[in-house]
């Protein structure tokens, strides 16, 4: 029962995840996107999906997907049906449900993030129904499958489990939030594991979106740099198997590393921009870090939202630099969308993703592109490869509308 | 496990602009008029059943934030207000308000023109239109109108979603992350999503508007209704079907009594509505479907239901009422709310949750 709730554990359990799965434009899985975020790889090319003659930029990081699936139990129909985004989930999960180990399961929450879901198909019945709207073939199937919710039941169909699933629409703090959700699901007691991520594919309307905004760098992504003119988009996914720490040992399952601290609030500003001070940033950091247990000078290293765009980077360096105060100077900070773009609901679940790969293998990402550092930026920003000894993690995501989300992530031994 | 109790209700629907006339146009049993609504390349329009224009220009239009929005968040914002209109006459108590907007098809008419304007030019596509797109936009919209919002989720799904929706407020109330939820449904129409139903349904006639409950957990705050249970979300897959989905849905909720309400999701298509139809056989009692008279609003019929559901406990007409909510492509969840009041006789939250088989 949804209502009336379980009464709430005596201590909420440890929550460690056994599974991820990612897919960017740097590759699709653990390995290449380890290789490419641990040198600062940049993955961005000419836009090939749809025409941007017309657009002030052109450049986007695209996901080569495979051939094929990896063996699921989809049928030859469903496979057909899937778009971009729809097959990056899949393959997102399909690696996090491998890892991890999980066999056949009931009741198993899948929680997802994205802000387009299947946009590729709505735009495909759009232009279908303006340019030939006596046509009708294939617009039913359009007009089912550009919705979320059935592309997150091809998961729970492909993998072979059943369960509830949310679908969190909260901008570009989806994925964020998907996963800080479905920690909060096992904290409370209403489920062992989840499987929780981000998806979204590039798309014309949502590339035109940022366009018009003047949103997107007509050179290249540089966030927090003194010169940075605008953000690139990228598209991807991000799956994690969560679980408690009780249940991973049980069944002997090896940890990736341990999730600890979520924080989440609505900014009131403005619907696309932040509080110049970041004032929301800062009380989501706060309370991921009371959450977690742990104060800035536990940190040792942010992943940013780290946009690339001015007003973004100037509220959320204002707001790093007044939550970690005396760490400040010496906390490593850098953007990973300087290498993939903004994966928008994707971003916070893959950037969740790369933080775990520094967490396992100690190194620091470091950003693609970067020269001179915004004043507003009191802390160091990774440029070049180094290794690192990193204990605990935090990730930053923000989003139009105004929900920000931070998570805190603890390296496993 | 604490008590949550509903301490105000909100509606915008084809009968106009409040839960009253929500009521009235239930009561009066009657469908809507429908308007048409022009698709290109077809001469027979399409039926709509659109919100009537305020009799007033609602006075928070005149907000900064919600000047340039679309229907959705005109919709997400009246029905907000009169959802917390009693509320804010307390002092204290909406310190911290927390958020669930939920969503089918979301905000598509800015989304329309705006890709409308990307296939002619890009390069002349509105740069004002693109943020009004997000599925987030009327929740944003609603927290800046209401200035007290902590915490903000929108939910994308199936109709029976909101009842997810309201499980989410329930869970940060029993955090105590906020001291009030607001939870609501919302959907606007246009052209093609009356176009993409009549592929799926072709006797149904869209429509439009919001539902919007408040729930908190001071009983001093109760419109006298008070949740009693939200069933397990049952998912749709390929080894559970929507017909076995809304059978699990109905058999977490209790037997049939004539005190008590059934508010239920039928429309007008035999074929969509048999699931639905089989799972609840057994009732017998009272039943209350808008779909029939406001016609498919998506999230929005959900959200009506629910209020539906509450009004009619909280103006003592039954003194419990269930939802049944057996969504279109992802889930089946059931509600049910009763009477709060004293001396109001059925099975209370914990006795009715304690007959619910699990």
């Amino acid at each position: 029962m949804l209502f009336p709730l379980l009464p709430p554990r005596t201590a909420p359990p440890r929550v460690v995840i056994t599974g991820a799965g990612i897919v960017t434009a740097l590759g699709i899985g653990w390995k290449p996107n380890a290789g490419g975020f641990r040198t600062g790889r940049a993955a961005f090319r000419p836009v090939s999906l749809f025409d941007v003659s017309r657009q002030r930029a052109k450049m986007a990081a695209e996901v080569d997907l495979p051939a094929t699936l990896p063996p699921n139990a989809l049928s030859s129909r469903q496979i057909a049906r899937l778009d971009r985004a729809g097959a990056m989930l899949l393959l997102a999960a399909h690696e996090a449900w491998q890892q991890a180990g999980w066999q056949t399961a009931e009741n198993l929450p899948l929680v997802l993030g994205t802000t387009a879901g299947g946009m590729e198909l709505g735009e495909a019945y759009f232009r279908q129904a303006v340019r030939t709207p006596r046509r009708h073939r294939r617009q039913p199937t359009r007009a089912i499958h550009y919705q979320a919710q059935v592309q997150a039941r091809m998961v729970l169909d492909a993998l072979g489990f059943s369960g509830p699933i949310t679908v969190i629409s909260n901008a570009c703090a989806s994925g964020s939030n998907a996963v800080g959700h479905a920690w909060e699901l096992i904290r409370s007691g209403q489920a062992d594991c989840t499987l929780a991520g981000g998806y979204d594919g590039l798309s014309q309307m949502v590339f035109s979106g940022f366009d018009a905004l003047q949103a997107l760098s007509p050179t290249s992504c540089r966030p927090f740099d003194a010169h940075r003119d605008g953000l690139a988009l990228g598209e991807g996914a991000a799956v994690v198997a969560l679980e408690t720490l009780e249940r991973a040992r049980r069944r002997d399952a090896p940890i990736l590393g341990e999730l600890i601290g979520y924080g989440t609030s609505i900014d009131h500003h403005h619907l696309t921009q932040p509080h110049p001070r970041g004032d929301t940033a800062l009380a989501v950091m706060k309370l991921a870090c009371a959450a977690a247990g742990v104060a800035p000078e536990d940190i040792d290293y942010i992943n940013a939202h780290g946009t690339g765009t001015m007003l973004n980077d100037s509220s959320e360096a204002a707001a790093i630099s007044e939550w970690a105060g005396r760490r400040a100077p010496t906390l490593p900070v850098s953007s990973t969308k300087a290498s993939i773009g903004h994966l928008l609901g994707a971003a916070g679940a893959v950037e969740a993703v790369i933080c775990l790969m520094a967490l396992r293998e100690q190194w620091l990402p470091p950003q693609a592109a970067f020269d001179s550092p915004d004043p507003a930026c009191h802390f160091p920003i990774v440029h070049e490869p180094r290794d690192a000894r990193l204990n605990v993690v935090l990730s930053n995501s923000f989003g139009f509308g105004g929900v920000n989300a931070t998570l805190i992530l603890r390296r496993w031994t | 496990m604490s008590r949550i109790f509903v301490a105000g209700l909100g509606a915008v629907s084809p009968a106009g602009w409040n839960v009253a006339v929500l009521r009235e146009a239930l009561d009066k049993g009657e469908p809507m008029p429908t308007q048409p609504v022009d698709r290109p390349g077809w001469e027979k329009p399409l039926r709509t059943r659109a919100v009537p224009a305020p009799a007033a220009r609602p006075a928070f239009l005149a907000h900064p934030r919600l000047r340039r929005t679309s229907p959705i968040t005109h919709y997400a914002a009246a029905a907000a207000l009169e959802a917390v209109a009693r509320l804010r006459t307390v002092p204290g108590v909406m310190r911290r308000l927390g958020l669930v907007v939920c969503l089918q098809a979301g905000c598509v008419n800015y989304s329309c023109r705006f890709f409308d304007e990307t296939l002619k030019d890009p390069a002349t596509a509105s740069p004002l239109l693109f943020p009004e797109t997000v599925y987030a936009a009327p929740a944003s919209h609603v927290a800046a109108l209401l200035e007290n919002i902590t915490l903000a989720y929108s939910l994308v799904g199936d109709p029976a979603s909101l009842l997810q929706g309201l499980s989410l407020g329930v869970q940060w109330l029993e955090q105590d992350r906020v001291d009030a939820c607001l939870i609501i449904g919302v959907e606007e129409t246009n052209w093609i999503l009356a176009d993409a139903l009549w592929h799926l349904d072709r006797t149904a006639a869209i429509s439009s508007g919001a539902g919007a409950l408040c729930v908190c957990r001071d009983p001093a705050l109760s419109a006298g209704v008070e949740l009693a249970a939200i069933t397990d979300p049952h998912t749709y897959s390929a080894s559970n079907s929507r017909r076995r989905a809304a059978k699990a849905m109905r058999d977490q909720l209790p037997g049939c009594s004539p005190a008590e309400l059934l508010c239920d999701g039928l429309g007008e298509n035999p074929r969509l509505d048999a699931a639905e139809r089989e799972a609840w056989g057994d009732w017998s009692g009272p039943r209350l479907s808008p779909k029939r008279i406001l016609g498919e609003g998506l999230m929005a019929s959900a959200a009506w239901q629910c209020v539906l559901a509450c009004d009619a406990v909280a103006s003592r007409r039954f003194t419990a009422a269930n939802v049944s909510l057996v969504g279109s492509n992802q889930q089946a969840i059931g509600a049910r709310f009763v009477s709060s009041e004293p001396g109001i006789s059925h099975l209370s939250a914990r006795e009715s949750a304690c007959n619910i088989p699990t």
